[in-house]
């Protein structure tokens, strides 16, 4: 631990926050040194999760990463797959069919669906509002873990891309019975926000807390729900438009104060528009190939070469980085982390507030340790 | 109950690239004595980069995040990539002296490049929805001269990113406000993400009671029952 800022003048006290705690949602810690209650120095500590992912991807062949970027961020697993295939088909050139595209559509914004559910629930529950949010959260998750379970055989690591298309079709019923899903989902939305949008503990607890400025926001690169609660009108799937994001009408909500309320409120939002493309997308999809018919999985050497790709994924920006010399291996395999860079801002966010703002705080971030460790 | 603004729905335009030749110019041109190379990408992808030297490397990203027509604001993606020395061999054609007779004659060649660690930061411009960009700086070895200007100064997103480049490459960057390792521990000593690591010998053995311990266990109670 590093000296406390200026021992002369006062008492100050020096703790540690996790990384054994529910509320750092890992195995993540912060050195924390008080003044009275209130925060004057915030040291995030990395690592406990640490496995070097980009080392073990170097000595594995392209496709064999694709399951293990189901375990950087564990809870969306299939936008991870996404911008993993996406960053090798812009590599190598390869053309993706239309339904592959959609059936990545759908997958891609039912997680983002389920991530910032529970997000939310995480939130609440960090702030004390013990159950009842959470498993409200987790019972519409649950349905659509079963809808990932049915389609690629595992719920959390469903390793469902592939490069040029997906790994397997819907099964039969399946899109009714995603269609059911999608069309009771408002429900939950509508009872969940009448439950707590309003209510007045979590407005005191939320409102004008770690205020993130626009000018900040785009500085140390915030992505995502966090920037766009700030005010900062990016959104990947507007600006790069990659897959098929511009056949779909959906709005970007923004918010006005980059406040706690205002990045708990944009999640509420964004899962009203990710039901709008998902509702378009179920409706237009198209019979044909999944997968591109030129893609050849055994003997898969792009040239030398490298690409940067991105996704929108429900935490923020996810970028792939991969340099290619030739050979089945990538040369270098780099993770951009939207976790990780989305955490930069928080000791700014924390300084001088109290020690149950910092769990706030954290929780609104939505950080899973998995992608921050790597 | 607050007021929610939200964007006007319809096209927004689309991401533009820019020709690397005329952000190569215009960098020269603006930071005397700055050397910019353009490092071609054959893939698909055809995003071609910027090498800039190190000693004008600040001011390089001063400019590409200032000047209006590029505001490269968001600085998206920091890494390290490790090049290590490497040898490659070309056949070249010599003309030699055979038996008193000219006569062309394929040698092998061999040359080696020097090791180098280089950087590479992906730029985006918001306001001008312009990117990628990849800016590269290249360290002059990988022992001693490892050091390269840091640009959290200009994009704050460097911060953690920088960190991890030093931890995991080695790569000291001067300037930078907190440069302390952040996935490896405090007394780690090498840098996992170079090529040429390797893993220390730290596999600590417990013997059990089975094999060989057993087989020796035995031998000691047959002497001890023959005295």
């Amino acid at each position: 631990m590093e000296p406390p800022v200026d021992t002369d003048q006062e008492q100050f006290l020096e703790i540690s926050m996790g990384p054994q705690h529910p509320s750092t949602h890992g195995v993540f810690r912060m050195n924390v040194v008080l003044d009275g209650e209130h925060v004057v120095r915030l040291k995030p500590v990395f690592g406990y999760l640490h496995r070097n992912h980009e080392k073990i991807a170097e000595s594995e062949t392209y496709l064999g990463s694709m399951p293990y970027t189901d375990r950087l961020d564990y809870l969306c697993s299939i936008t991870n797959n996404w911008a993993y295939a996406l960053a090798v088909e812009a590599l190598a050139g390869i053309q993706v069919p239309e339904r592959a595209e959609y059936l990545r559509i759908i997958t891609g914004e039912l997680t983002r669906l389920q991530n910032h559910a529970s997000l939310i629930g995480f939130l609440l529950q960090d702030m004390g509002s013990s159950g009842t949010p959470l498993m409200y959260a987790f019972r519409e998750r649950e349905k659509i873990l079963d809808l990932f379970e049915a389609l690629t055989g595992a719920r959390m690591m469903c390793n469902y891309m592939r490069f040029g298309g997906c790994r397997v079709d819907m099964p039969a019923g399946w899109l009714d019975q995603a269609k059911k899903v999608v069309s009771e989902f408002p429900r939950f939305l509508d009872e969940y926000e009448q439950l707590l949008v309003g209510n007045e503990i979590l407005m005191e607890r939320t409102q004008g807390i770690g205020v993130l400025s626009r000018e900040l926001a785009v500085s140390a690169a915030i992505s995502g729900p966090m920037a766009r609660a700030s005010g900062v009108n990016y959104d990947i799937r507007k600006v790069d438009r990659y897959g098929i994001y511009d056949r779909f009408s959906f709005r970007v909500p923004l918010g006005a104060h980059g406040d706690v309320y205002d990045r708990y409120m944009i999640r509420f939002l964004e899962m009203r528009e990710s039901l709008k493309i998902l509702n378009q997308a179920m409706k237009d999809i198209p019979a044909g190939p999944i997968v591109d018919p030129k893609m050849r999985i055994r003997g898969f050497r792009p040239k030398p070469g490298e690409a940067y790709a991105r996704i929108e994924s429900p935490k923020g920006e996810l970028g792939f980085y991969l340099i290619s010399d030739g050979s089945p291996n990538p040369y270098r395999y780099r993770v951009r982390p939207p976790s990780l860079i989305n955490l930069t801002v928080l000791e700014d966010l924390c300084l001088g507030r109290n020690v149950a703002d910092v769990v706030a705080i954290l929780g609104s971030i939505d950080i899973v340790l998995g992608e921050v460790d790597r | 109950m607050r007021r929610w603004s939200r964007s006007r729905p319809g096209k927004s335009p689309r991401q533009v690239r820019m020709n690397p030749e005329t952000i190569q110019s215009s960098l020269v041109d603006a930071i005397p004595g700055c050397r910019v190379e353009i490092v071609a990408n054959a893939s698909p992808s055809a995003q071609h980069s910027l090498l800039v030297d190190a000693d004008h490397a600040l001011a390089a990203a001063r400019f590409l995040r200032d000047t209006p027509v590029l505001r490269f604001d968001f600085c998206s993606n920091v890494t390290g990539v490790d090049w290590p020395a490497r040898e490659t061999s070309a056949k070249v054609k010599v003309k030699k002296l055979l038996d008193g007779v000219e006569k062309e004659v394929e040698e092998v060649r061999k040359t080696t490049t020097p090791g180098y660690l280089e950087v590479v930061y992906h730029l985006y411009s918001h306001q001008n929805k312009l990117g990628p960009l990849p800016l590269r700086m290249r360290t002059q070895d990988r022992e001693a001269g490892v050091h390269l200007p840091s640009l959290t100064p200009i994009w704050r997103s460097a911060e953690f990113q920088e960190r991890e480049i030093f931890d995991l490459f080695g790569v000291i960057f001067d300037g930078h406000p907190d440069l302390r390792r952040i996935l490896m521990w405090d007394s780690f000593v090498d840098h996992p993400m170079r090529r040429d690591y390797v893993e220390p010998d730290d596999f600590e053995y417990e013997p059990t009671a089975h094999d060989e311990v057993l087989q020796r266990a035995k031998q000691h109670l047959t002497q001890a029952g023959a005295r």
